[in-house]
């Protein structure tokens, strides 16, 4: 007996030593500096907020690799610093964690499906550099409802995701249209899916991009519809830390450059003989063949080079992971200036 | 009675009494009704259990080529698919651990049932154990983090599924057992502010769900760091559950020093110990013994409450295998992933329950009259 | 030591002397010690405090509890009071806590009935029941609870939609939007009704404790039944009719997308209740079976030797003694059960924190929103304790 309190007592100074030892070590490993750019070098790696899960944007696959369009362009961001896309962290975040771990220094920068408002702009310490999705509330029901119109929709039963400005669109524009109906407030993605699926719902409200993925992935996708209302805006793009505009920089003429890529009509194939033969001189600019863009921006003058080589250009992002959960490109706000939408990249020079 | 007793052969006992029948008569038939309700629960036994051969085994789809699920959704709920099990099952076990190196968290997972097994053997209860510990978690580390020794560094973000399960679990009691004895003995102690402050946090601790600490550890405790200096969120959720733990074993130790007779405090007292001492060599080891089966079982709750962190989108057992079927092809099939997830969970708390109710009957031995 | 007049009380209590400033006196110690340890945890309060006020300011996150009064404008599904999106964050988080209430309340009781029966099963002489309760007991403890309601809410879901919906009986309806059951109009005449119902309960129970104590007292039982009658169906009938007697059915139909009218129980609401009942049920069934165990055999074999009848040597002898065992363990599920209905944000059913956390997800404010969640959750756990604490002081053993 006595043997055992002793032995239990130095196991006890053991694991607390241990213990000591261990949490100093792991808080300090993660201490930023003010510059996220400097941050990011020292550490070798950017450090990138996703989704916890959603298909088409950030989801990892059966070997456990993150994929998705916005996992591209995290990986786009560590091309651009260190010309090797591979060089990210991603750390999952939920709807009520993501602006706290931007805040707090955890993520360098939030790639997740973030609607872009006045509020989060001013009040919550954050900068929003640029939108890469135009996005916009919409309903889908099951085509045995014969439902045509979101107005006929009073009385139905709505399956929503919590504390996103999805719920609020849908009470102001329940208001607005004088409808009742019941909300079936659901947290996680697959749950409030599953729930429409199963019937709990009679409609599943969304961003048009989650209805479309959901409605794709269904086993008839024939029997979904989704409504032609549109009840919101919704432009996703990154958020970076308010007051550090260089790095905000980055992160805003990274989208840029794979726009200009894509009106360029450079692709991660064609990207290294359009440098050896390419006339143009935007191309060349945009390539760090000629002038130095990238010194400006702090980074090496191939970074766009760096950029389209790991992920394409934008057309080609949006081919590899929104094409295949349902996603139209054309005539949506999505497309190019040029073909009608709202894509626009200011002047390479 | 002057004629000898012939003896006569013991005659069998009635068929009534002994062998199956009669044991079907005691058991299933001793009246009208406790015979129904045998008849009525063991058909719906069968009933149940060829249903689920049915739509587990025969019925069921074990693989299917590159994502085609085609051949599952034609089962329209017939049948399992297990082919999202043999597709997904590396995810769910390892998460987004890189795929080359998931043989890396594969032995972390046999050093941690190892671990369990040793320590629950009472020939190994000695000091090397708290040395066997420190070894265990420590090359637990070395595995998982790499970047030593010819492995590659693996940030502590992408690990994921069982192993991360078993961290929270393992690491919240090896850091809330010690943090309990000194709550446990601060709560008995006669100086009035320490008391105070353990009555606080136990009470305080106990009185909130496990969720809303976690809630707290993921969008408040950010917020109580200065600028600049974070902890990842790991972390801090088993930072949450240490202390959660902390909280009820103190109670389970509390229980422990209380039945301890009060003789045992005065004689050590008369033999002039100082309060350490009295603590170390009198009171703790008698104590303990007597909380070890309430121990396991409170771990046993740790264990399946871990599973909680799934609301703050840490990659546990439970969100990995939720996460598995994100995927559109593979979108609707829960209940074979919940089912194995479920397997998984009750192996691992199963075995704990048996061996906490063996070692509370080997315990109590002397007890018994 | 001559002396021998000392009373010899004084010798047991250490000796009174002044406190001497050196270390080696306890008491000194003692002081000593607690002065570091407070201070410690002061210094460390006041840490954290500082950094979060400054956290705040530099993010200029806003403060205080003047959110609660603005509009809510998150929809809410069930509530046992009226409200819409216009009202304000602090009647949106009176329907959370109602919400809460309503499912720990009920899960209380479905629990600790089904329990009971499930403790008792596995003391049978039934070899099935005894092993299929057992069974029961031992898988359902070692399953994650939250694992359960995933579970309990993707069977829910596989119901017929509403135009299939099963059909019972006349005005029940089962489908995936939940269990629609027939209901009446509530009006005043059903609320008095109800008051006069309650003040019956207390009148019955009032008369039953004199009864037995004048039983006690002189031997000659006394019927309670006429009594009760009279306070429990007479007095909430006298009321209801004296104000008309109003009786309109509220019988659910089928109406566009949805049923309309009646009594609903959402599938939210019935997966949390089935996973707390069944998982906290195996629970309490253990409980119960150690409590009627720690009985000795001895009482039950007095009893039956007194010629007591087997109802009355279970609720006279046996459950009586098994309580002083069962309470404290049961007020520890009671909380468990509470706790655990936080669960409720995982399948969609609108609770205290679900609607805590939306709110501090559409204002920000954190700290606020998770305060006001522990609050409700000390508060409730206070009281449950506080009134079993009270339960268990009146049936513990009078030691003499």
């Amino acid at each position: 007996m006595l043997a055992f309190g002793q032995h239990f007592r130095r196991a006890l100074g053991a694991l607390a030593l241990l213990g000591a030892a261990a949490l100093p070590g792991q808080a300090q490993a993660q201490q930023a500096p003010a510059n996220t750019l400097d941050a990011i070098r020292a550490r070798g790696a950017v450090i990138c907020g996703v989704n916890t899960g959603l298909a088409g944007f950030a989801q990892p696959d059966s070997q456990g690799v993150w994929r998705g369009f916005d996992i591209d362009y995290c990986r786009s961001i560590a091309a651009a610093i260190f010309g090797d896309a591979s060089k990210v962290r991603y750390v999952p975040t939920t709807a009520q964690s993501r602006f706290t771990a931007l805040q707090s220094g955890e993520v360098d920068v939030l790639f997740r499906n973030t609607t872009w408002t006045l509020s989060r702009d001013t009040s919550l310490g954050l900068d929003f550099p640029a939108v890469n999705f135009y996005d916009g509330q919409g309903f889908m029901v099951k085509k045995s409802a014969g439902v045509t119109s979101a107005s006929q929709l009073n009385g139905a039963t709505i399956c929503v995701q919590p504390g996103t400005t999805t719920e609020q669109n849908l009470t102001d524009w329940a208001r607005a249209n004088r409808i009742q109906f019941t909300p079936v407030v659901i947290e996680r993605l697959e749950e409030v899916v599953a729930a429409y699926v199963a019937g709990r719902c009679d409609a599943y409200t969304t961003d048009a991009s989650g209805l479309a993925a959901t409605r794709s992935a269904q086993p008839k996708p024939d029997d979904h519809v989704i409504l032609p209302e549109v009840i919101s805006k919704e432009p996703l793009g990154p958020a970076v830390r308010q007051g550090d505009a260089r790095f905000a920089d980055i992160v805003r003429w990274s989208h840029y450059a794979v726009l200009v890529a894509e009106e360029l009509n450079i692709t991660a194939a064609t990207a290294d003989q359009a440098l050896a033969s390419d006339q143009r001189p935007e191309a060349l600019r945009l390539l760090g063949k000629t002038g130095d863009l990238g010194k400006m921006l702090g980074l090496d003058n191939a970074w766009a080079l760096h950029i389209i080589k790991a992920v394409g250009n934008y057309g080609e992002i949006f081919a590899r992971h929104l094409a295949p959960i349902g996603l139209q490109r054309a005539r949506s706000p999505n497309a190019m200036y040029t073909q009608g939408g709202l894509q626009y990249a200011p002047p390479f020079r | 009675m002057s004629d000898a007793a012939i003896p006569t052969p013991a005659r069998p006992a009635p068929i009534t009494l002994v062998g199956p029948i009669a044991w079907v008569r005691n058991n299933l038939f001793s009246g009208w009704i406790s015979g129904l309700i045998s008849l009525v629960l063991l058909f719906l036994i069968v009933k149940w259990a060829l249903g689920f051969i049915e739509w587990g085994v025969i019925n069921a789809v074990w693989s299917v080529p590159n994502n085609q699920t085609q051949a599952c959704r034609d089962l329209r709920g017939t049948g399992a698919c297990w082919a999202v099990i043999t597709e997904k099952h590396r995810f769910i076990l390892f998460g987004t651990y890189p795929y080359e190196e998931q043989w890396r968290a594969f032995l972390s997972i046999l050093i941690f049932s190892g671990l369990f097994i040793v320590s629950a053997m009472r020939s190994f209860w000695r000091k090397e154990l708290a040395l066997v510990w420190i070894g265990a978690l420590t090359a637990i580390g070395v595995l998982m983090w790499g970047g030593v020794l010819g492995l590659n560094y693996v940030p502590q973000e992408r690990w994921g599924g069982l192993v991360i399960t078993l961290i929270l679990a393992t690491f919240g009691l090896a850091f809330a057992f010690p943090l309990s004895i000194l709550v446990a003995l601060g709560r008995r102690s006669r100086l009035p502010a320490i008391k105070a402050l353990c009555v606080i946090y136990v009470e305080l601790i106990r009185g909130v769900p496990l969720i809303s600490l976690l809630f707290m550890a993921s969008v408040m405790f950010p917020l109580f760091l200065p600028e600049g200096m974070n902890i990842d969120k790991l972390l801090r959720a088993q930072i949450a559950i240490i202390l959660f733990a902390g909280a009820y074993l103190a109670e389970v130790v509390r229980g422990g020093l209380q039945t301890l007779p009060r003789g045992q405090y005065e004689a050590a007292d008369a033999l002039g110990l100082s309060y350490w001492k009295k603590t170390g060599f009198i009171v703790l080891p008698q104590a303990l013994r007597l909380v070890i089966p309430p121990l396991v079982n409170t771990f046993i709750g740790f264990f399946k409450d871990t599973s909680l962190v799934l609301i703050i989108g840490i990659f546990d057992l439970l969100t990995a295998g939720k996460t598995a079927i994100i995927e559109p092809a593979w979108q609707g099939f829960g209940i074979e992933v919940y089912l194995t997830v479920g397997f998984i969970y009750f192996c691992f708390c199963f075995a704990m329950s048996r061996y906490s109710q063996n070692l509370e009957a080997e315990l109590n031995r002397h007890r018994v009259r | 030591m001559s002396q021998t007049s000392i009373d010899p009380r004084s010798l047991r209590a250490p000796p009174k002397r002044p406190i001497k400033l050196s270390w080696s006196d306890e008491r000194v110690r003692g002081i000593f010690w607690q002065v570091v340890v407070v201070g410690i945890v002061v210094s460390m309060v006041w840490w954290l405090w500082s950094n979060t006020v400054h956290n705040l300011e530099v993010r200029r996150i806003a403060t205080g509890f003047g959110f609660l009064g603005r509009e809510a404008g998150l929809p809410i599904a069930e509530s046992l009071i009226d409200y819409n999106p216009t009202n304000s964050y602090l009647r949106a988080l009176m329907v959370g806590l109602l919400n809460t209430l309503k499912v720990a309340v009920v899960g209380i009781i479905l629990a600790t009935v089904f329990g009971t029966l499930i403790g008792i099963a596995r003391l049978s002489k039934n070899w099935v029941l005894r092993t299929l309760s057992a069974t029961y007991v031992e898988v359902i403890r070692d399953l994650p609870l939250l694992l359960q309601l995933l579970f309990w809410y993707a069977i829910l879901q596989g119901l017929p939609g509403p135009r299939q919906a099963l059909h019972p009986a006349e005005g029940v309806f089962l489908s995936n939007r939940g269990l629609k059951l027939p209901w009446i109009q509530w009006e005043g005449a059903h609320s008095l009704a109800l008051v006069a119902f309650l003040l019956g309960l207390v009148a019955t129970i009032m008369y039953r404790r004199q009864a037995l104590a004048k039983q006690i007292a002189d031997g000659v039982p006394r019927a309670v039944w006429p009594v009760a009658l009279v306070c429990l169906v007479a007095l909430p009938l006298a009321a209801w009719a004296a104000l008309g007697a109003p009786f309109t059915p509220d019988i659910p139909a089928l109406r566009g997308f949805n049923f309309q009218g009646g009594l609903t129980l959402s599938p939210e609401y019935f997966a949390l209740l089935a996973g707390l009942v069944m998982y906290t049920a195996g629970f309490i069934a253990e409980i119960v079976r150690a409590g009627i165990q720690a009985v000795p055999n001895g009482q039950r074999e007095a009893a039956q030797a007194l010629g007591l009848r087997p109802g009355a040597v279970l609720r006279l002898v046996v459950l009586p003694q098994a309580l002083r065992v069962i309470v404290p363990p049961m007020t520890s599920q009671y909380l468990n059960i509470t706790k655990n209905s936080s669960l409720a944000v995982a399948i969609g059913y609108q609770d205290i924190v679900s609607i805590a956390n939306t709110t501090l997800n559409q204002t920000g404010q954190a700290i606020e929103g998770i305060a006001i969640i522990m609050l409700v959750y000390l508060t409730i756990s206070l009281s449950i304790s506080g009134f079993m604490n009270w339960y268990n002081a009146r049936i513990a053993l009078v030691e003499r």
